[in-house]
């Protein structure tokens, strides 16, 4: 069974369609990337699978329950999900263990606090208060109150915004470690190469709609997209686009007898293709 | 199905969270616990008279200071600081865990009946030492004094929780909650004489729980001979009683129902 079922989602605000018909399907361990530009729809499409929003149409299964589910029942389901937020700023008059450990004790099987300590890298400041952590820190913090609970399904949701490349570097690191656990991951972010280097799949929301589901290297038809070479001819430089990369080279190579001089064989990037993707469905 | 941590037993860890994360606040907490007995001093010193044969207006303020202290430190605190709350993101994330909203409420509950307990020992003592205070002497009077404390601090409890759904942000709560606090305050005879008010302003005030929680006070710190001075010529224990309790619920019901976890 998938850990995220969804079919034929809807949300609207008075006349706002933000959510138009959004399917996905999600199985255990996979980490998932959901990508699209701000007032695609992905905000409200999370925040309904995290039992946050009412929704208008659609059936939803996350771990076998409805995000809507009250009461009891929803206890039980919440012990078995995390969900780290966009910036939350509360607790700053506590220190980190202390709020961690407070956390752990909603949850029936909590991590080892050590552990999560170290994993998010916060053992050196266990005793300092939340007020006085860096912004990367905090959001540390914020994962590792996400992950107290052992969860078996983890949101993130712009994990790294405002990271610099090495914090971003560290937390993924933290999110591989995630991986290896069996942890179920759906992220949301705006950083193409975090979903590159994490996804297994992204799915590209615009406009309410998922426009594709795939994996990295294969979105929006980049494996096959044909790859451009340049060079320097004297004093120009050259561009071929082509299917057959290797030939151009070698045939480059035996014209300029050896070395070719500036060679490179440019791929498009995910982000050329994501923002392809979202250009060319608006209405 | 997991075993999660009882509703009772999360509230009692959140109410431990909530006293400490207050006491850390130096500041909020030496002017929230010693207001009243600034407020008893500054009375104390203007209004020397006496109102009724052995009566001093201190022993009269003493207890309207203990029932307006319910209402700045229940219903007014929650009123502000949980639209704060909301406005950092500290509710929404407690709102994506197993913690139940009950756990949330028995929590402030805690909170405000310590810093409660707290207050009413600093104006007791205070109000010894400085300013002529008499202490009742008899077990009634005290077990009434329980009561209303007890069920003073939840019922302010409640409705601070349940009020909090109105303020639209945490930067605009205390304009919103602080002007009714003060009004009430004028209306249910905590600064004047009840009985020397206006009588629409009596019969209004009587609508609200801190007239009664006032003249609840006044009924163990006063002499039973200043029941016939009263608008009723009793203390109405039995009605007070009533009243605190229909608030209490009212209170509950809308925080139950309509307790806002995320801004919109």
């Amino acid at each position: 069974m998938n850990v995220i079922e969804v079919k034929g989602l809807k949300k609207s605000y008075g006349q706002v369609h933000a959510v138009r018909g959004v399917d996905l399907s999600i199985p255990a361990g996979e980490i998932f990337a959901l990508l699209g530009p701000n007032g695609a729809g992905k905000t409200t499409t999370v925040e309904i699978l995290e039992g946050f929003r009412s929704r208008d149409a659609g059936e939803i299964s996350i771990l076998g329950f409805d995000p809507q589910t009250q009461g009891y029942a929803a206890r039980q389901w919440r012990d078995r999900i995390g969900i780290v937020l966009q910036s939350a700023a509360d607790a700053g008059d506590l220190t980190v263990i202390e709020t961690v450990k407070h956390f752990s004790g909603y949850y029936s099987k909590p991590r080892n606090i050590d552990e999560v300590m170290s994993a998010v890298g916060l053992e050196d400041k266990s005793g300092a208060l939340i007020r006085n952590l860096s912004g990367g820190q905090r959001r540390r913090l914020d994962v590792a109150l996400g992950i107290i609970g052992s969860p078996e399904l983890l949101f993130l949701d712009e994990p790294t915004t405002g990271f610099d490349p090495e914090a971003r570097r560290a937390f993924w690191a933290l999110i591989e470690q995630l991986r290896g656990t069996g942890t179920t991951i759906l992220l949301t972010t705006h950083y193409l190469d975090e979903a590159e280097a994490l996804a297994d799949r992204v799915a590209v929301i615009n406009n309410g709609l998922i426009v594709e589901v795939s994996t990295p290297a294969e979105l929006g038809g980049r494996a096959t997209a044909q790859a451009v070479v340049t060079w320097r001819d004297g004093s120009q430089i050259k561009t071929e686009a082509t299917d057959n990369p290797t030939a151009v080279v070698a045939r480059l190579s035996s014209h300029f007898g050896g070395e070719i001089p500036e060679l490179a064989v440019i791929r498009p990037s995910l982000e050329d293709i994501y923002l392809k993707m979202i250009g060319g469905v608006h209405e | 199905m997991n075993k999660i941590p009882s509703a009772l037993n999360l509230g009692i860890r959140r109410g431990g969270l909530e006293i400490r994360q207050f006491a850390r606040q130096r500041e909020s907490v030496v002017f929230t616990l010693l207001f009243p007995v600034i407020l008893l001093a500054i009375f104390g010193s203007v209004f020397k008279d006496t109102i009724a044969p052995g009566v001093t207006f201190s022993q009269y303020f003493v207890a309207g200071m203990i029932a307006s202290g319910l209402v700045n430190t229940g219903f007014q605190a929650l009123a502000i600081t949980i639209p704060m709350e909301r406005d950092v993101g500290g509710l929404k994330r407690l709102r994506g865990t197993p913690m139940p909203a009950s756990s949330y409420f028995i929590g402030k509950a805690i909170l405000i009946a310590v810093s409660m307990i707290i207050q009413i020992a600093l104006l007791f003592g205070f109000g010894l030492l400085f300013f002529g205070i008499e202490m009742p002497t008899e077990l009634s009077k005290w077990l009434t004094f329980t009561w209303l404390v007890l069920l003073g601090s939840a019922c302010s409890t409640a409705l601070g929780i349940a009020f909090s759904i109105v303020p639209k942000s945490g930067r605009g709560a205390s304009a919103v909650v602080s002007p009714i606090v003060i009004i009430l305050q004028f209306f249910s005879g905590v600064f004047f004489v009840f009985t020397q008010l206006p009588t629409w302003m009596q019969q209004l005030a009587a609508i609200f729980p801190l007239k009664w929680l006032t003249q609840g006070m006044r009924s163990v710190f006063l002499p039973d001979s200043f029941a016939a001075q009263e608008v009723a010529k009793s203390w109405e224990t039995g009605r007070t009683f009533q009243i605190l309790v229909l608030w209490l619920v009212i209170g509950i019901f809308f925080s139950v129902r309509k307790f806002k976890w995320d801004r919109d």
